[in-house]
């Protein structure tokens, strides 16, 4: 790697000869509008707006800026008359056949293509090409896709291949027939699609969202007799902030509770509590696997894309997965039936709705072992939404505690919200489990980090555990393969689908890496304030296993709290 | 080209060549050579072979014209629609196809004894208009002798 010495917009600086020159003008805080271009992806130069001007030798030239990297001597001109004049015909013959009906569209206000063309001041295309008039495929309870608001830049695609292997879309056809769909014309309920909704966090468009259950829950709010509770997730409170521009890593947990109370909640819910009670469960069975060294690697299941994908692709090595429902799915069925009976009501007067990162979330409560326990699933981005249409001032609002009594939690439920962090929690009681004492340590820092595979050998009273985090499909696959072959070097396995863990899952607020890394801090901050950092110590947690679970991992705990997987056909 | 049903080829000898990723093309046109067409099935079978996704194959049957997704009749008939032949109005042709056996491009007559489909330039321009029927090329077509040539086929 060498440095070498360019001039970026008449200013000199240097640089690495490998860096691309998009990112470099970005470390000198100037942005080339893109929309085809990700930092984890491939870089395809195929949307032609990140183009620059760079002269060298004496000769001027346009080039895409997202995949030429800087050569000595070289200047580089990002914002010129000439460049604007190119982008807008680049934008205007974007627009020729996109779907102009901006404020019908579920990315209004949040889309790239509009953004652009309002900065760059396109007024109208000049070239009135054929519209696609496709149809909308709704027949996913998690994502929804409107090709005719698809410009093609293939993100979506290359996220669901490359980094998550699942290859649930390719582009058909070609010319202006072009269109991204599942093999064979299938829909994408019927597709290999694990619902991660990666997708729809790398579209910089309205062709790929989430499919909004908003309606759902206005009708639900609006039912006489009924209780409506709302549980929220622990990753919300680092992202919820952000639909409001506020700065990516900011808390809002007292102010997403205050939002959910005004929207007319009766009780809001903390996730966190259902995490804490997984890790019971979990570290349970985890113990009872280590001593009888049957079904090792345990892998978690909190993530219902991983879930999904484990039951397409790998159905035979299921036996490893932990039998734990996730932090929601326990939650939600205490709620209907621990709470529900404290209440002396039925379970069916109580509607509940899941505040998640995730849009997979909303196919786990279709699943028909959780029938009758969640009602709705909002993702953070339909949340913000919904705060907007009821006209809360969200950012001037005070305070509010979680209710009583499902709203205590411990810093080890706050961590389950990035990557590493339920397996740190799970070592936390592990632990004390295993030595039959209170250990004072806590943070397991080997498994913090981006990185998307994490490995790890961590000694518990006097016992070897190899571990492993990894958050991305792709990895996921590798573990498997591994698991496969029985070559698994490992005890215990922490599987997130998407990149960062649920911080960075398919319903959150569109985001960056540096934002993402915010986020983390957030939880952990959340963590290290909390007096009580064991999910075992929880003391409401305790309450209801004395009180209706009985010990933990007890015959109706594993009723209530654990599930079972099924061979998954696909097309 | 064979079109009968009892002698359908086993698509496991039809694949057995073919091992990666880079047969993608010539082992379509082998499914297609002996099958027709590329069904679903066939093409799920060799998804598993060369060990690709499904999608990524169904991607390529569908980029190329020259890959049918549904089966063709027991004549397949392909009306050249190429320069050359454009210029001697094989359009008027094509339209004349479609209303002779009462179907649209593309498509296959109810009895299945016709498919008909357009195709670009099939390199017969001294012959224009042209269309092949199976391997076979028939030239210097008017309606009189595309009637002649159809109802010779029974």
């Amino acid at each position: 790697m060498t440095k070498v010495k360019i001039e970026l917009n008449g200013q000199e600086i240097m640089c690495e000869s490998d860096e691309y020159l998009m990112d470099i003008a970005r470390k000198h805080h100037i942005y080339i509008p893109h929309l085809c271009q990700h930092d984890r992806l491939e870089r395809t130069a195929n949307c032609r707006l990140c183009i620059i001007e760079i002269e060298l030798n004496g000769k001027r030239k346009i080039m895409t800026s997202c995949n030429a990297k800087p050569v000595e001597g070289m200047k580089v001109f990002t914002h010129t008359p000439k460049l604007f004049e190119y982008r807008r015909i680049n934008l205007e013959l974007l627009l020729a056949n996109h779907d102009l009906n901006c404020p019908t569209c579920p990315a209004n206000l949040n889309c790239k293509l509009q953004k652009y063309s309002g900065d760059l001041l396109v007024k109208e295309s000049r070239f009135n090409g054929a519209r696609k008039m496709l149809p909308v495929d709704e027949s996913s309870p998690s994502i929804r896709r409107d090709n005719n608001r698809c410009i093609l830049c293939g993100k979506c695609i290359k996220m669901c291949s490359d980094i998550q292997t699942v290859h649930a879309i390719q582009q058909h056809h070609r010319g202006f027939d072009t269109v991204v769909e599942h093999s064979f014309n299938h829909t994408m309920a019927e597709s290999s699609c694990v619902n991660c909704g990666q997708c729809v966090i790398a579209c910089p468009t309205g062709a790929l969202t989430e499919r909004s259950d908003i309606q759902h829950v206005i009708d639900a709010l609006n039912t006489e007799g009924k209780i409506l509770i709302a549980q929220t997730a622990p990753s919300i409170r680092a992202t919820l902030g952000e639909c409001f521009d506020m700065p990516p890593g900011r808390n809002v947990t007292g102010k997403m509770v205050s939002a959910l109370r005004k929207i007319g909640f009766h009780r809001v819910f903390d996730t966190d509590l259902g995490a804490d009670i997984t890790i019971i469960e979990e570290a349970t069975e985890f113990v009872k696997r280590l001593k009888s060294k049957k079904n090792l690697p345990m892998i978690t299941t909190c993530c219902p894309a991983w879930i999904k994908f484990g039951e397409q692709f790998y159905f035979d090595e299921l036996n490893h997965m932990s039998t734990c429902r996730s932090p929601q799915a326990i939650l939600a069925s205490l709620i209907k039936t621990y709470y529900a009976k404290k209440l002396k009501i039925e379970s069916k007067d109580i509607i509940l709705v899941d505040i998640m990162p995730c849009t997979a979330k909303k196919f786990e409560i279709l699943r028909p072992e959780f029938s009758g326990e969640a009602d709705y699933v909002l993702t953070t981005v339909e949340l913000s939404k919904l705060i907007n249409q009821m006209g809360i001032d969200f950012v001037n609002l005070e305070d509010e505690d979680f209710d009583n009594p499902l709203g205590e939690s411990t810093g080890a439920g706050a961590i389950f919200g990035h990557t590493g962090g339920v397996m740190e929690a799970a070592l936390r009681t592990v632990a004390d489990f295993l030595g039959h004492k209170d250990f004072k340590n806590v943070e397991y820092t080997k498994i913090r980090g981006m990185e998307t595979c994490k490995e790890a050998t961590v000694e518990i009273a006097g016992n070897e555990v190899n571990i492993c985090v990894v958050h991305t499909l792709g990895e996921a696959r590798k573990l498997m393969e591994q698991i496969k072959k029985g070559e698994s070097k490992y005890q215990f396995i922490e599987i997130m689908a998407c990149f960062g863990g649920c911080i960075g899952g398919g319903g959150q607020p569109k985001f960056n890496e540096e934002a993402l890394k915010k986020r983390v801090e957030a939880l952990i901050k959340e963590d290290e304030g909390k007096e009580i950092r064991k999910s075992h110590k929880n003391p409401t947690a305790l309450k209801i296993y004395e009180e209706y679970l009985g010990e933990f991992g007890s015959e109706k705990a594993h009723e209530l709290l654990h599930t079972k997987y099924y061979l998954r056909e696909y097309k | 080209m064979n079109n009968h049903e009892s002698l359908k080829p086993d698509i496991h000898k039809v694949l057995k060549k073919y091992d990666s990723k880079k047969d993608i093309i010539p082992a379509l046109q082998d499914i297609q050579e002996n099958f027709g067409f590329v069904s679903e099935e066939n093409a799920e079978s060799l998804a598993k072979k060369i060990n690709s996704p499904l999608v990524d194959i169904s991607g390529v049957v569908t980029f190329y014209n020259m890959f049918r997704l549904k089966p063709v009749g027991k004549y397949h008939i392909a009306i050249c629609r190429g320069t050359a032949c454009h210029v001697q109005n094989s359009e008027e042709l094509l339209k004349y196809v479609e209303k002779k056996l009462k179907i649209k491009t593309g498509e296959i007559t109810q009895d299945g004894r016709f498919s008909l489909e357009a195709v670009n330039c099939i390199g017969a321009c001294a012959k224009a208009p042209a269309m092949m029927i199976h391997d076979k090329v028939y030239g210097q077509l008017t309606e009189k002798k595309i009637d002649a040539i159809l109802d010779s086929m029974k």
